[in-house]
């Protein structure tokens, strides 16, 4: 018999007593009674605990604020399906020339079809994303890979993330935010700048994901 | 094995890292002795009680998500092989492939016969109960395959050669200094300088690990949960380590037990909520993965899942013990257990140590294996460990219910009976009737004697004398109560009174 209907067999043996498969009690929260300013205000007060830096902004001026984010990096990837909007700040002049004209050449582009290695990713000084939903409860982010978030490496290898969350975007608590997204996809939910508690339990933040992760909540 | 047509088969116990080895009162007695491990392991679990407390006492329904989550977790154990039918059909159609494993052995020439499959003899590694279950790492390391632990607490065990002693945090029993000490000895090209901050030791982590998760080709890792309705499997962690792993290796291959399935998407809300609160006390660990089979030009590219028995289903076949299968492994119960508290890991033998282990370890292995019919005794039965199971495991419930499992196959095996069994006779004549326990209790003054002008008895023989290893039983009073009761309740014609008749049994 092969390992595989061994121990099916095994398992059916085991359930020979037939134990009941209960109806599953879901009397917990589906869903939480904030929205608008409450739920930001929540998102940020978690993402500060969590060590992140967080900065409110108008939509209209996510480019400045990731500009000015990327003062002192010499080079950062973007996933190539980003809003070109959201670099406008970046690219030569702001005289209206058309997208691109004069591209920062800090820039690194990445897709699927045309990746950076890994090697060419470890000499990238940080990133920039967009989001697919965001839990305030908890402070979570989660990306799914969608065009405007990447790859997974590109939000992974540079040890700077900066990270656009969509206020429209951001649910009050987990279950809300497990709705609105595929679970095929390829997730990454990420609380805060990597951490450990592994020496005496105490807390550390950044260890081997980016040590430093900027959350724009644009509203 | 199990050709059976309607004969009952054997349990099929699981095998590896599962056994206490030695009896735990005796590597109890031995850890008891190490006060630099206590003043630790104090530390750490008052550290982690508090966080946890704090992080629960937060969520307004953290009791029906408990609910929810005990409920989920017994549904699927009713419906284990349909369920595992439905994620491997789900796994395959996305590109991964499934491999079944009857016990450690068999997991174990599964993933190196893998590994040797793409040429490398070096893997990149996260941290993973069931591959520590298995003794993956002794086996490649026989197999001339190098396995490098990435998450920062076993990394600190594999440099010290060391065995973790918790499954949360492996490396509990070590405090900073020791952990400094451990780098500058083992880690080469670690900066002599090195001071025994938390931080400053998190930094020469990722240093020493940062080129082989770069060059990695190949990872194994364990999974938290498993998605039978997606084929969809996640992996909770806090470093990145985790996502170095399932991101950057063009080969993934992943140890998980039959048990860990989740019926649907919609389980992981509860899950989520429930395990980083519990485990580490926040409201959510950093970093969640989660991958179904293979996703174009993201992420490894050959993705393998084997799925493990060793001895799981032996533990489903019990129904007072099967619900030890829900746990998540969150460690809220060893944390919170007065034994653990003061023994350690270490005393327990297994991969799994504390309550949780106490129960699980004798049920996927058998109560006869190595000692392990020592660890449903390695309890005070207070009720602690239930109290904070995100699953609500009733693990006192299950310890009584393994020491009588003992009790009775240490009584099958043997034709003459023991001391505890003349014991417990003795006591069951004695206590039946009022007028036998006045019989006995004749005896009393021999015990005077036997205690002594200090009034101690320092020493009991037989058995009994594990009740006098650590305490002094104070010298009998000259009268029972009994005795008493009878005298103070006479009447002047010197029979005992009848005015207390209602309060008599």
């Amino acid at each position: 018999m092969s390992a595989r209907d061994d121990i099916l067999t095994r398992i059916r043996g085991a359930l020979k007593d037939s134990p009941e498969a209960p109806e599953i009690p879901r009397e917990y929260r589906s869903a939480s009674q904030l929205d608008g300013d409450a739920l930001i205000e929540l998102l940020v007060d978690r993402l500060v605990d969590y060590k992140a830096q967080v900065a409110v902004v108008a939509e209209a001026e996510v480019p400045a604020r990731i500009a000015s984010l990327l003062e002192g990096a010499r080079t950062y990837v973007v996933p190539a399906g980003l809003d070109d909007g959201w670099l406008a700040g970046l690219d030569g002049g702001g005289d209206g020339g058309a997208p691109g004209s004069r591209r920062d050449s800090r820039r690194r582009l990445d897709s699927p079809a045309q990746p950076l290695t890994v090697a060419e990713l470890d000499g990238v000084d940080a990133v920039v994303t967009s989001s697919a939903v965001a839990v305030a409860e908890t402070g979570t982010i989660l990306l799914d890979g969608s065009p405007n978030q990447g790859r997974r490496a590109i939000s992974l290898v540079p040890d700077h993330h900066i990270c656009v969350v969509r206020a429209a975007d951001i649910a009050g608590i987990l279950p809300e935010a497990l709705r609105r997204i595929d679970g095929t996809r390829p997730i990454t939910m990420i609380s805060g700048p990597s951490a450990t508690s592994d020496i005496e339990l105490e807390r550390v933040e950044g260890v081997h994901g980016p040590r430093r992760l900027d959350v724009i909540i644009a509203r | 094995m199990s050709t059976f047509l309607g004969m009952p088969s054997l349990p099929a116990f699981g095998s590896g890292n599962l056994f206490a080895g030695e009896s735990f009162p005796k590597a109890a007695h031995r850890e008891l002795g190490n006060a630099q491990l206590r003043a630790n392991l104090g530390h750490a679990t008052h550290t982690i009680r508090d966080k946890r407390i704090n992080v629960v006492s937060e969520l307004p329904d953290w009791e029906q998500l408990r609910d929810a989550g005990s409920a989920i977790k017994q549904s699927v154990m009713a419906r284990l092989p349909e369920l595992l039918e439905q994620f491997e059909e789900n796994f395959t159609a996305r590109g991964g492939v499934i491999h079944w494993a009857r016990d450690a052995k068999e997991a174990n020439s599964i993933v190196a016969g893998l590994i040797r499959d793409t040429g490398e003899t070096e893997v990149v590694k996260i941290k993973s109960m069931a591959t520590q279950e298995i003794g993956l790492n002794e086996y490649l390391e026989e197999q001339g395959i190098e396995a490098f632990e990435t998450d920062l607490a076993e990394l600190i065990v594999q440099l010290d050669h060391d065995k973790p002693s918790h499954i949360l945090v492996p490396a509990i029993h070590k405090n900073r200094t020791e952990i400094r000490d451990i780098f500058l000895r083992e880690m080469p090209g670690a900066d002599p300088d090195l001071t025994n901050e938390p931080s400053v030791l998190a930094m020469a982590a990722r240093e020493h690990l940062r080129r082989k998760f770069l060059t990695a080709k190949v990872a194994v890792s364990g999974a938290n949960f498993a998605l039978a309705d997606s084929g969809t499997l996640a992996v909770v962690e806090s470093e990145g380590n985790g996502r170095m792993c399932l991101t950057l290796p063009e080969t993934l291959i992943t140890v998980m037990g039959v048990e860990k399935l989740l019926p649907t998407w919609q389980d992981l809300e509860v899950f989520m909520q429930l395990l980083p609160r519990s485990s580490t006390g926040e409201r959510m660990n950093p970093y969640t993965s989660l991958w179904t089979g293979v996703t174009e030009g993201d992420g490894p590219q050959n993705v393998h899942l084997v799925l493990l028995d060793n001895g799981r289903s032996a533990a489903l076949a019990d129904e007072m013990g099967r619900s030890a299968l829900h746990c998540i492994r969150c460690s809220a119960c060893m944390n919170v257990c007065p034994v653990y508290e003061r023994t350690g890991g270490h005393a327990y033998g297994s991969t799994y140590p504390g309550p949780i282990g106490a129960i699980l370890s004798p049920l996927l292995t058998g109560i006869e294996a190595e000692e392990n019919n020592s660890l449903p005794y390695a309890s005070s039965l207070c009720g602690a460990c239930y109290d904070a199971c995100p699953v609500k495991i009733n693990i006192p419930d299950i310890l009584v219910h393994l020491r009588s499992v003992d009790v009775d196959s240490k009584r099958g095996k043997k034709k003459v009976p023991s001391q505890m069994d003349v014991g417990m006779k003795a006591a069951s004549w004695a206590l039946s009737s009022g007028k036998r326990l006045g019989l006995v209790e004749k005896g009393l003054p021999l015990g005077r004697i036997a205690a002594g002008p200090d009034k101690k008895i320092t020493k009991l023989p037989g058995i009994a004398g594990g009740w006098t290893q650590s305490r002094d039983i104070p010298a009998p009073p000259a009268q029972s109560f009994r005795d008493w009761w009878a005298k103070e309740h006479q009447t002047p014609d010197n029979t005992p009174s009848t005015n207390n008749k209602e309060a008599q049994p």
